[in-house]
């Protein structure tokens, strides 16, 4: 199989909010992590692709990784979903899954459209994915800053695993840094 | 081509009657009614909603479980709505999955409108080009028994479409809490570390 992560990766970089966040999957037994990619994700994507002990899933689209998150969690597995704010609005039925079935679940979502964002397109989602996760019955935790990014996921994941709660941490457009449209990507 | 098409029950039924440790999803509409009818189970998870995420929820649930079969069972208007998930289910090649749909080519719940199925779209074809071991037609209760082993086999994800016979049996109502099917479920599954 060809997967476009580096087959070596670097040391855990302990200054890395995203090695951070990859630490805490690991100490939390995150065996599932399913995604639709964002360059804000890329490195904590890496990281769980090269993890033998959990499945990266890459989905073709974000209510794919709730319906798959609550099958993982009735076979036993803690899973996560990465996303960015766009795929927000395509989970909105399949949020319902976690209301009637009262499921744990866990998503960081990279924000677009919120500070600086040169593409429109992407404004909408950026305004309304706070609301949209607060009225489809979830937690929502926000971060600005580096320094509390792990903090806030670790609040995240044990609300969720301990309650079986939905909770969706915010990875502000301030703390990612705006995608930039002039350089090669 | 058999003469006469399937009745979904009856492949339903023939498909657990020797279930063994198979875990099941089934889809929202006849699918859970399905599923009901042929005996209730706590390693059965109905839906009741979601549509568009069985196959998705099985998926999940076999890279969970990778030693018990798991099979997700569903309606084509369902399959329809997540038809990108078998695109991620060839990529994660679980061998202990199948998908199962019972093609009945209309929305049965909501006034037997066509799907595409009805139009010609060939689910067969389209999980094979997703890279899922997809059988040939199942065109009689032959075929289902030689599929009902399928299940066992560990060589997935498999797939299969089955034409079945139109019309709505009887409905027959498994429960539909979403918290109490998930307890039991994982309790049946996990024992105590539910």
């Amino acid at each position: 199989m060809t997967l476009t992560h580096p087959s070596a990766l670097p040391a855990t970089d302990p200054n890395d909010w995203r090695d951070a966040v990859y630490e805490l999957f690991r100490a939390s037994a995150i065996r599932q992590v399913v995604y639709v990619p964002d360059a804000g994700h890329t490195r904590l994507i890496d990281r769980c692709h090269a993890d033998p002990d959990m499945h990266a899933v890459v989905l073709s689209t974000e209510e794919e990784g709730v319906a798959h998150l609550a099958g993982a969690w009735l076979g036993g597995d803690r899973g996560v979903m990465l996303m960015q704010s766009s795929g927000v609005g395509n989970c909105v039925n399949m949020f319902s899954l976690l209301a009637a079935c009262r499921l744990p679940f866990v998503t960081l979502v990279t924000m677009r459209g919120e500070w600086g964002e040169f593409n429109p397109w992407q404004v909408q989602m950026g305004r309304t994915t706070p609301d949209i996760l607060k009225i489809s019955g979830l937690t929502v935790h926000r971060v600005d800053d580096p320094a509390d990014v792990a903090e806030t996921v670790d609040s995240a994941l044990r609300i969720a695993f301990d309650g079986s709660q939905g909770v969706a941490v915010l990875l502000s457009q301030r703390l990612i840094g705006r995608k930039d449209f002039t350089a090669e990507d | 081509m058999s003469a006469a098409l399937l009745d979904r029950r009856d492949v339903v039924a023939r498909l657990l009657a020797d279930r063994r440790d198979l875990l099941v999803v089934s889809g929202l509409g006849s699918a859970t009614y399905d599923c009901a009818a042929a005996g209730d189970d706590p390693r059965n998870f109905y839906l009741w909603g979601a549509m568009g995420g069985t196959a998705a929820l099985a998926l999940g649930l076999a890279l969970a479980q990778p030693t018990k079969p798991v099979l997700g069972i569903t309606g084509d208007g369902d399959l329809l709505m997540g038809l990108g998930t078998l695109t991620t289910i060839g990529a994660q090649a679980p061998a202990n999955l199948s998908i199962i749909v019972l093609d009945n080519e209309v929305y049965g719940e909501t006034g037997e409108q066509p799907t595409a199925t009805a139009h010609g779209t060939d689910l067969t074809a389209v999980a094979r080009a997703c890279r899922l071991n997809a059988v040939d037609e199942v065109a009689d209760m032959a075929g289902v028994e030689a599929l009902a082993a399928r299940l066992h086999a560990g060589d997935g994800p498999l797939f299969a479409n089955i034409k079945i016979a139109p019309g709505n049996p009887e409905k027959v109502l498994p429960a539909r809490d979403g918290a109490y099917l998930r307890d039991r479920f994982r309790g049946a599954v996990l024992g105590d570390a539910a």
